[in-house]
């Protein structure tokens, strides 16, 4: 295979006498990275690459997982029947988003075990939008709409991540998290075109999500530890402002659209930059959340430990199955040799 | 219910960051025909449509609780299936009477509704979910085979989707008796208790009622049921190590609107946001 050199080889040419010599395979990592390639399970990759990545999709995935919790919260009060139906498939979409993305982190060496016992014992970190509560029907409408919104604008150049199985995985999760995004606009609009209480239902819940949604992108790009490294690694490719911003950009008409009003008294127009100006974000929200400290993160994280423990004795009885299956097929093809043998 | 078929390629969109939302379309989940139901196919149709939405949503409160990913996801399925029957069932009974399947589900007080009782049973533990999900899945299986072949065009189009749903939920239930009672002490220990307290409830299902006389090749008689029911279970029940439970049998009284207690406060559940919003659409 031909690798053209990229941009990465261009500057360890010219600066041979700093760098160290690279080995064999590290010299092909980079280029592989360089020119665009995938990065598979069985190359070779610097721990610190492996490292990054299975923190990523570990904590995307229990993202997933958490994630489910706030909605699973209105299927037994759905309004209607094809609402149930839309919310149900969603969430088990969901799980399904987190079982192929403990897949893609467990090729990367790390069991599915592992991952989960971090996560129930608080030692893992998942999306902290998810630690908001939702105490109405309309927030089934702002989490797709502004949550599913901002994880596709997210999630969309993960499609090009370099490490394969994670870019593939990404491709299945935005396909379908692009159809939930669709669906909480709908359960929005539904609401704004209908009586005074559900538009005003609608509005309320907007005000709450709208800032949270806005944090999903992370810290400032000069207060974001992990980015630089992750963009040179093409793990990542847009800066966290830059993706908020586009995701403003992409909310503001959709709001007209619905008749409902972003909470951000500075949101404008800026004919010089082409781009909305935002208002400030409130920083420490965001930190108090994600220390821990949010509305719904003991409660979140308690119902996924119930969960697990309460599930044991099922996980154990399956294993406990297989063993038994197994010995019993080995002793009867065991008792077919013995047959032939007399 | 699978949620494609929609115009977007992340491949194309993600150059500018951005995913195409605007053209999504559902595959059709509803078995909707022109028909009108007489007053005692509608009766029929609610019975059936009733089953499945009540235990849909016994089924619905379990997302995010299971004891793995995988059966979050089986069980959440399960739920959609049975929700997908009881609006295709509602749907069709409210034609006799100009009601939709929402005025049904959301608008009808305890007494009218006409679930059986083994369905309104609480969840209890995993061994109990299994337990029902055997039981009903068995049946409901059974009903819709022979569903198919009613004299009523409706009831047998959709009994032809729903058998093939429920088909898989009878598989799944089967690979959790076996592994619960042949697994561990515990789950062994778990599944029998759960057997003899579901068994109380399994009668109901196959007692007849004064209507179906009027109904003979529409709807199925539910007496006819239970050999093709017995013998479907039986070699479950013997590779699994099980027998079925002796004991009482509870007094039922369903499709006449006598309820056990737990319907209300699922019937509570399900409607209380409607009901909160008298006229609105969603």
């Amino acid at each position: 295979m031909t690798i053209p050199a990229g941009p990465y080889a261009a500057s360890t040419q010219s600066a041979p006498v700093t760098e160290p010599e690279l080995s064999p395979e590290e010299q092909q990592f980079n280029d592989l990275i360089a020119a665009d390639s995938r990065i598979e399970p069985r190359d070779w990759m610097p721990e610190a690459y492996r490292k990054s990545l299975v923190r990523q999709i570990s904590q995307h995935a229990h993202s997933e997982i958490i994630g489910m919790q706030p909605e699973s919260n209105w299927i037994t009060r759905a309004p209607s029947l094809k609402r149930k139906a839309i919310l149900i498939a969603k969430v088990q979409d969901e799980a399904g988003h987190g079982l192929y993305l403990y897949s893609a982190a467990q090729t990367l060496g790390t069991s599915r075990d592992d991952m989960t016992d971090a996560l129930i014992a608080g030692k893992a970190r998942y999306s902290s939008i998810f630690n908001y509560p939702t105490p109405t029907w309309a927030d089934m409408g702002s989490i797709g709409w502004l949550v599913d919104g901002a994880a596709i604008c997210n999630q969309v150049p993960l499609c090009r991540a370099s490490y394969g199985p994670y870019g593939r995985a990404m491709v299945r999760i935005c396909k379908e998290e692009s159809f939930h995004q669709r669906q909480g606009f709908e359960i929005l609009l539904e609401l704004m075109q209908g009586t005074e209480a559900q538009r005003q239902m609608a509005q309320e819940s907007v005000n709450r999500w709208y800032w949270p949604a806005l944090m999903m992108f992370g810290p400032p790009d000069d207060d974001s530890p992990n980015s630089a490294q992750s963009m040179k690694w093409k793990i990542k490719r847009h800066s966290n402002d830059e993706l908020r911003q586009r995701f403003v950009n992409m909310l503001v008409p959709q709001a007209a659209v619905l008749g409902v009003t972003l909470p951000d008294p500075d949101l404008r127009w800026n004919d010089e930059t082409q781009m909305y100006d935002l208002g400030e974000i409130d920083w420490t929200e965001f930190h108090e959340v994600l220390a821990g400290r949010g509305p719904a993160n003991a409660q979140r994280l308690q119902r996924r430990r119930d969960a697990h423990d309460e599930g044991r004795w099922v996980r154990e009885a399956a294993a406990a199955y297989a063993v038994k299956i197994a010995a019993r097929k080995k002793n009867a093809s065991a008792a077919d040799s013995k047959d032939l043998a007399s | 219910m699978s949620a494609t078929d929609q115009t977007f390629s992340a491949g194309e969109a993600d150059a500018h960051g951005h995913a195409s939302v605007d053209v999504t379309t559902l595959d059709a989940e509803l078995i909707e025909r022109a028909d009108v139901a007489t007053s005692d196919v509608a009766e029929y149709a609610t019975w059936l449509g009733d089953d499945s939405l009540v235990l849909g949503q016994r089924l619905g409160e379990l997302v995010s609780r299971a004891p793995e990913l995988e059966e979050d996801v089986a069980l959440g399925n399960i739920a959609l299936d049975l929700i997908g029957h009881a609006r295709s069932l509602l749907h069709y009974a409210g034609s006799a009477t100009g009601q939709s399947e929402d005025d049904l589900a959301y608008w009808r007080g305890e007494p009218e509704f006409r679930s059986l009782h083994l369905m309104e049973q609480p969840n209890g533990d995993f061994a109990h979910i299994i337990a029902r999900q055997f039981v009903t899945a068995h049946y409901l299986f059974e009903l819709y085979s022979r569903l198919r072949a009613s004299a009523d065009e409706t009831l047998a189009a959709i009994a032809s989707k729903a058998v093939k749903e429920v088909d898989y939920h009878r598989d799944h239930s089967v690979q959790w008796v076996l592994r619960l009672s042949l697994g561990t002490d515990e789950s062994r220990r778990r599944m029998l208790a759960a057997l003899s307290d579901v068994w109380p409830y399994v009668d109901e299902l196959f007692r007849d009622e004064p209507i179906i006389d009027r109904l003979e090749g529409v709807a199925v008689r539910p007496s006819t049921l239970r050999a093709a029911f017995d013998a479907a279970i039986a070699p479950v029940l013997v590779e699994a190590e099980l027998e079925v439970p002796q004991g009482f049998t509870a007094s039922g009284g369903g499709r006449r609107g006598v309820h056990s207690e737990h319907l209300a406060f699922l019937l509570a559940e399900l409607q209380v946001l409607t009901r909160a919003h008298p006229g609105a659409t969603w």
